[in-house]
């Protein structure tokens, strides 16, 4: 059990509005990732779910019942911090317990539970330790055992990965997917990463200056964008964007992803200069300076020479190139 | 350390300014405590000279033991000291929670309002205090001294308090209550052990002046019953004859318990002077 609901949400702080009418609908089992950039009130969104920040205006419902008045400890949700928010003063059992204690759940039934998550999140060598005899990793998971351990109806992760480094952060990302598998739990998750929002959602909820810009699996965000902005924000590296007038075209501006062009070094559309090359193993990144296209990036699968100075031709995938209007929407 | 920034002559020099300094701010205590184990005549004649066999006395101490009730001035004294300190931490750290934690119309105003107490000497409005206790009836009780005493530290301690408490991890405060702990849980069991080096610090701050001071004992609280240890040290000073051996020595014991409450704070204190700079 675990949907929401969320109604023409809106938050602000003063004279800034930090969301502006927010509307989501979240079923039972889902993960959802909310991503965006820095300042797009993705955490404030969460924050609101959570009940820490009460809404200017609007509803949110858990469940079908309307919490925007609920404690946050009533709504049945747990959430999980990017500085992992453990109370220093306890132990790592005590830590997980401490919730379930303020319920009043008779001890057997919180041993049982701890004992549950901890083997699940491998934490048992660690339970009579403080949060700072452990490392970045134990701890972030503890405090994701702190939310398993209250068997939520939602699970709310507030850029949960952040603060780990970048071998952690993909172990981790592994462990809260299967965590999701295992537990079949409705979760929340916020990164301004499109990396872990690609691998971990079900749906994702792109959000910009507080508003959403489109929602929807990440196939679906990565094959039609609506707008401009996501097509940028998904993908990496990120999509070229030209000036369609300079190609002659009738669109404001035409995508392509670096992943879609080839390079030729005889013929092709367009004709550039490599300005540098990354050389990453399994792919390579080309940056050129083309005449007609202005600066561009193109990703070749595989091993690539191409010293900078060389001239090469890049040509889109035209089954795979995307047209903006003026407004920045998709043209059909 | 490293050491590249370490020569020798810019070690000598840094410690004969450090040592130059801490000798001229212990000669004062060093000369009181000195003086207090030598005869009267010894003070007189070679007051810069620790005591000698010749001039060697405890007839101060004896003095100040044997006449007066110095033991029950001590207990006001840390009566006064310590209950002061206890209310103006207890509130000055709610106070400072309230602002640095909520958001409400008027927060800035308020802290503002709490912290103009550093500006404006509380002795200015001693006449209207007095008034104050006279028609309360808390003239010459120890009440009177903890209440003045605590309005005297609580600017302070909000100030600094509040600063500190902006530092306390938003994350850790929200996750105590998604647990279901009550604002009261909060604030004592997750933050208070947190902000503990600048509770130190601003003990430290409040608790001297409270222990030193003359002014408010002598106005509010001389009875017999209620006087305070420098209080009790007028005592020995006469309009005509000073008995200086018994004040040295009043005031050498007076040093003792601040010097234990220091000692208890101080570990504490460092941590707190620092912990915004090295982090």
């Amino acid at each position: 059990m675990g949907s929401l609901k969320i109604e023409n949400v809106k938050k602000a702080f003063g004279p800034v509005e930090v969301l502006k009418g927010i509307d989501l609908e979240v079923t039972d089992g889902e993960f959802v990732v909310f991503v965006g950039p820095s300042g797009c009130g993705k955490s404030t969104l969460l924050r609101v779910i959570a009940g820490l920040e009460d809404s200017t205006s609007g509803r949110v419902l858990i469940d079908g019942e309307d919490v925007s008045v609920t404690p946050p400890a009533k709504r049945g949700i747990a959430m999980v911090f990017q500085t992992y928010a453990l109370y220093p003063h306890l132990t790592v059992k005590n830590n997980m317990g401490l919730g379930l204690k303020q319920a009043g759940t008779p001890a057997a039934e919180i041993d049982r539970r701890i004992g549950i998550a901890s083997s699940m999140l491998s934490l048992e060598p660690y339970l009579e330790r403080r949060p700072a005899e452990l490392s970045g990793g134990q701890r972030q998971r503890v405090a994701i055992g702190r939310a398993v351990v209250r068997e939520p109806k939602l699970f709310l992760f507030d850029e949960p990965l952040s603060n780990l480094d970048a071998a952690l952060r993909v172990n981790t990302r592994l462990e809260i997917a299967q965590l999701h598998r295992r537990l079949k739990a409705t979760m929340i998750y916020v990164t301004h990463d499109q990396v872990e929002a690609m691998t971990l959602a079900d749906k994702i909820v792109v959000l910009n200056a507080g508003k959403i810009e489109q929602i929807g699996g990440p196939m679906e965000l990565y094959n039609s964008p609506a707008n401009e902005f996501v097509a940028g924000f998904i993908g990496s590296p990120k999509m070229n964007f030209i000036d369609g007038a300079r190609l002659g075209e009738t669109a404001k501006t035409i995508g392509v992803r670096p992943e879609h062009l080839t390079v030729d070094p005889k013929s092709g559309a367009w004709k550039g200069t490599v300005v540098h090359a990354e050389h990453l193993g399994a792919d390579t990144n080309l940056y050129l300076d083309c005449e007609k296209a202005g600066l561009i990036t193109v990703r070749i699968f595989g091993v690539y020479d191409a010293e900078p100075g060389a001239t090469l031709y890049a040509t889109p995938d035209p089954a795979k190139t995307y047209r903006f209007g003026a407004d920045g929407k998709v043209l059909k | 350390m490293s050491t590249a920034t370490r020569s020798l002559p810019r070690t000598i020099g840094a410690h004969a300014i450090l040592l130059t300094y801490t000798a001229i701010a212990l000669f004062p205590v060093i000369l009181v405590i000195m003086n207090s184990f030598k005869s009267r005549a010894g003070i007189f004649s070679e007051p810069l000279t620790p005591p000698t066999p010749k001039t060697f006395d405890l007839i101060g101490y004896t003095t100040v033991i044997g006449q007066g009730d110095f033991f029950h001035y001590f207990q006001n004294s840390l009566v006064v000291t310590v209950g002061s300190l206890f209310f103006v931490l207890l509130f000055g750290a709610m106070a400072a929670f309230a602002l640095s934690e909520y958001r409400f119309r008027g927060n800035t105003l308020m802290g503002l309002y709490l912290a103009l107490g550093i500006m404006i000497p509380i002795r200015l409005a001693t006449v209207a205090i007095l008034q104050l206790m006279v028609a309360s009836g808390l003239v010459n009780t120890l009440t009177a001294l903890i209440l003045v005493y605590t309005a005297q530290g609580l600017p302070l301690a909000v100030f600094i308090l509040s600063e500190f408490m902006k530092q306390v991890s938003d994350d850790l405060k929200n996750a105590g209550r998604i647990d279901g702990l009550s604002e009261y849980t909060i604030f004592f069991r997750l933050v208070l052990p947190l902000v503990r080096p600048s509770m130190a610090t601003v003990a430290v701050f409040t608790m001297i002046p409270i222990w030193n001071d003359l002014w408010f004992p002598l106005i509010l609280a001389p009875s017999e019953e209620t006087k305070t240890v420098t209080l009790g040290a007028q005592l020995f000073l006469g309009q005509f004859v000073t008995n200086w051996n018994a004040i040295l020595a009043a005031l050498s014991l007076a040093i003792l318990p601040v010097l234990i409450l220091y000692v208890i704070f101080s570990r504490q204190l460092i941590r707190g002077i620092t912990s915004g700079a090295v982090k």
